[in-house]
Order: C-alpha cells, then sequence, then structure tokens
C-alpha cells in the first residue's frame, strides 16, 4: 500500500483524501514537519496559492518539502499546487521552485470564466472531465518535460520527470484517471 | 465543449476556499493587509458590519469604485455583497467580475418575500442560514456555498455557535433517517426532498459552510472549525482592533490549526483589546440581523 501525503494548510484537501482512499492508498495529513515522514508521494491540493505559501513559511515547511522534492519525492500540484511546484511564476516570486515550468497565475479571467471542459489526454485517456476555477497555466516548459494536455493554445498538464502539474482539478470530479496515473506511473 | 457557471465550477470554487479566512475590507490599503495575512478571499464593502448598526438607515451595495479598487489591489478573489432579492445590485456585480456575491442580510433586505435564483448566475453565492431548511432553501435556489448567520457586527459568537450546531445537528438527523421518513422531514423543515436524500447520500451539506457572524477572536475562529465550519469569515473584528496586520495573521493560524491549543494560546498574546461587543439579550428583535431572509 502507498503512503501518500496531502498538503492540508487549505483547500480541496478532503477530495484528493477521498480519491486516494478509492485507490488504495494510506493517506497522510501534512500539517507539519512531523508529517513528512516516510512518504511514497505528496499532492499539493487546489485552494488560494499566496494562503497556502504564508502557511508554508510560518511552519517552516517550504524548505523540507523543496528538500524531499530534490531527493526525488513524486509530487502531484492541481492549480494552487502547480503554483506551488513551479521553477518560475510570471510576475510573482515563486515558492517551492522545483518543477522545470512557468506558470501564470489567473490565465483564464475572474471566477464568472471558471469553465469545465473534457480533454483528451494520449497517455492517461480520453474525455477527463476538467474544472478551471481562476485556473493558471503553464506558459512555457523546460527540454526534459512532457506536455501531456493542452487546451485552448494552453499547456494545462505536464510532467517533469518525478513532478506532475495540472492547472485545473481533478479531484473535483468523480474521475480518477489522472491521479491514478500519477499513484501507479509516478509514485 | 466549455461551459462557464455548471453547478460544479460555482461549488468548486467554494470548496478552495476551504480552511481559509475570509475578511471583510473597505478599501484597498485593507484588501492588501488582508491578502499579505493569509486570507483566502475579502469581501469588499462600504461599511463593516457593525458601523452598519451605528450608522442605521437603509444598507446597500457598496459603491462599485469601492469594489472596483478592491478587485484592483489584490490576486485573491474578491467577493461582495448584494441585498436580498435585489437582482439588480447582484447582477451589476456580476457585470463588475465580482467572483463571488453574498446575498446577505446585513444589508437591509430589497424584497421581503424572494431570494434570489441563483442559479440562473454564472457568478456563484453564498448565503447566511440558521438551520438546514433555510440552508435547503438556499441551495434549491442556486447557493453554491453556505455561512451561518450567526448576528453580524456584535462580536459576539453565540448565535453563529447555535446556528451551526443547529445546522450540523440537523444533517445528522437526516442521515440517520430512513428513505421513507425523508419526505415528512422535508415537509418539516421546509426543505427540498431531493436535497434531503442528496445529503443523506452524501453524509453532509452538498455545498460549504462557513461561520460568520460574531467571530472577535482567534479562539472563536478555532472553536467554529471545532463545531464543524468549513472555514471562517470575519466581519468587523479585524480592522476594528488594535493591530489589524497582527489580528488577522492570529486569525488565519487559529483557522488552519483549531487544535493546537498552545499555538493558539501563543497568537493571542497581547492582540490588544478585541471589538467590545454586545449583549445578544441587549438588542431590539428588530435589530437582529439573523431575523432578515425567510
Amino acid at each position: 500500500m502507498k503512503r501518500m501525503g496531502v498538503l492540508a494548510l487549505q483547500g480541496a484537501v478532503r477530495e484528493h483524501v477521498q480519491m486516494l482512499e478509492q485507490l488504495d492508498c494510506e493517506v497522510v495529513l501534512v500539517k507539519q514537519i512531523a508529517d513528512l515522514n516516510q512518504l511514497d508521494g505528496l499532492i499539493l491540493p487546489g485552494g488560494e496559492s499566496t494562503t497556502m505559501r504564508k502557511l508554508l513559511d510560518r511552519y517552516q515547511l517550504l524548505e523540507p518539502i523543496r528538500t524531499l522534492a530534490q531527493q526525488g519525492l513524486p509530487m502531484f500540484g492541481t492549480c494552487a499546487g502547480l503554483i506551488l511546484l513551479a521553477k518560475e511564476l510570471v510576475d510573482y516570486e515563486p515558492h517551492l521552485a522545483v518543477m522545470d515550468v512557468t506558470v501564470a497565475r489567473n490565465s483564464y479571467g475572474r471566477q464568472v470564466d471558471s469553465f469545465e471542459v473534457q480533454l483528451d489526454i494520449p497517455v492517461i485517456g480520453q474525455s477527463i472531465p476538467a474544472v478551471f476555477i481562476r485556473a493558471p497555466h503553464i506558459t512555457s516548459v523546460g527540454e526534459n518535460v512532457n506536455i501531456l494536455a493542452e487546451h485552448d493554445g494552453k499547456i494545462v498538464l505536464a510532467q517533469d520527470g518525478h513532478f506532475l502539474g495540472c492547472s485545473f482539478h481533478p479531484e473535483l470530479t468523480a474521475d480518477t484517471r489522472i491521479l491514478e496515473y500519477f499513484v501507479t506511473s509516478i509514485v | 465543449m466549455k461551459q462557464t457557471g455548471t453547478e460544479l465550477v460555482k461549488r468548486g470554487m467554494a470548496e478552495m476556499q476551504k480552511g481559509g479566512v475570509i475578511m471583510d475590507v473597505i478599501n484597498a490599503e485593507q484588501a492588501k493587509i488582508a491578502e499579505a495575512a493569509g486570507a483566502v478571499a475579502i469581501m469588499a464593502l462600504e461599511r463593516v458590519p457593525s458601523d452598519i448598526r451605528k450608522a442605521g438607515g437603509v444598507a446597500r451595495m457598496a459603491d462599485p469604485r469601492i469594489v472596483e479598487e478592491v478587485m484592483g489591489a489584490v490576486s485573491i478573489p474578491v467577493m461582495a455583497k448584494a441585498r436580498i432579492g435585489h437582482i439588480v445590485e447582484a447582477r451589476v456585480l456580476e457585470a463588475m467580475g465580482v467572483d463571488y456575491i453574498d446575498e446577505s442580510e446585513v444589508l437591509t433586505p430589497a424584497d421581503e418575500e424572494y431570494h434570489l435564483l441563483k442559479s440562473d448566475y454564472t457568478v456563484p453565492f453564498v448565503c447566511g442560514c440558521r438551520d438546514l431548511g433555510e440552508a435547503a432553501r438556499r441551495i434549491g435556489e442556486g447557493a453554491s456555498m453556505l455561512r451561518t448567520k450567526g448576528e453580524p457586527g456584535t462580536g459576539n459568537i453565540v448565535e453563529a455557535v447555535r446556528h451551526i450546531r443547529k445546522v450540523n445537528a440537523q444533517v445528522r438527523k437526516v442521515v440517520g433517517m430512513t428513505e421513507d421518513e425523508l419526505m415528512t422531514e422535508a415537509k418539516l423543515l421546509g426543505a427540498p426532498f431531493e436535497l434531503l436524500r442528496e445529503i443523506k447520500r452524501l453524509g453532509r451539506l452538498p455545498v460549504v459552510n462557513f461561520a460568520a457572524g460574531g467571530v472577535a477572536t482567534p479562539a472563536d475562529a478555532a472553536l467554529m472549525m471545532e463545531l464543524g465550519a468549513d472555514g471562517v469569515f470575519v466581519g468587523s473584528g479585524i480592522f476594528k482592533s488594535d493591530n489589524p496586520e497582527k489580528f488577522a495573521r492570529a486569525i488565519v493560524e487559529a483557522t488552519t490549526h483549531y487544535r493546537d491549543y498552545k499555538l493558539i494560546a501563543e497568537i493571542s498574546k497581547e492582540l490588544g483589546t478585541p471589538m467590545k461587543g454586545i449583549d445578544i439579550a441587549q438588542l431590539h428583535p428588530n435589530e437582529r440581523m439573523q431575523e432578515r431572509g425567510w
């Protein structure tokens, strides 16, 4: 059984936990440094990236998570989680700065412009529901990064070795395929 | 095909706010302080509830200039309040690109019979509730997020506690009922039957429910999380305190770590005088904002 952490400072924690349990994983809620022990993978959920960053700093979690990332711990960031992983952010200072992508925040406008759509993702499957909420997108990727999905000409899902990041929220739907890809192919 | 304003997109937006604090602000400067303190969203207002109480008269949607100024100042979502049943105030806020509308009893109702049909809008709505019947009616009209009504602008947590306990006790009761008991319960609560079936199936409300109306200290925020709130709205408390920055940070931390009592002790030190507060019994029934809405 794989032991998966979910960063639980704020945001869509419950949804990821339920999905991981459906995939027969043991789930650890990560709120402090001790919770990072012996994980096989870590999920950085959707939420507000600015809030998560403040809380990561206050509980000295940023450096330990970055170190684990550099040591090869698989990490999957959705929406705000992608923003936390990105090596560079357009107009803002990066956070963990470990995944070789540049990310722009709020790329699709305000909440009234948030949307859902079906994506065909060659390595994962067809017609995967994707919910974009005040979503970011990947503006450029490093040379070793695999672009897994685009929508409207924007990169919305990419893999950089043991890092997976997406603009949207697979955790808000009942479709487990993207998380399953992370848990079985990357972790 | 790309679809905006779906139930999933609107409810999902509120799911992203879970575990966070939404702060009332009246200008760009306060908005920046709130964002820097770690607020997940802010509510742009012309006056905070305690000042609305003091000012009396009719309380309306904020001046669009204030809302615009606040939207331009921060990158986190911005909410704004429309009067209960005021279709045009809500449409104006939607047209301005506000991220969430609070159909709020803090403002003077525009309609004493009907709430907004919130499912008609692309923008999501949050509404207040005191019990499951009220909660279910608002969800039935299309609210994507709930909050307790509490008693706004009093600095007194007692009503918010009453409302969250009531809603959660009623949810537990519905979850424990057999299918054939739900229609009578729907009748008694004044709640849509299908929604009770959904609550029973999920084991919880289908939308997030935040605490609001009387949160005055970090311990109050933590109390509401302990009682099962998904997050916290803080109105008058923050910018009426002596040191808003410190106070705002303390509320955010107490909400995240609501069971870390040593931490709450630490962050509660020397916060200065909290809001003086009002004993609910001293409020004339006409002054009770929670009685607005139906």
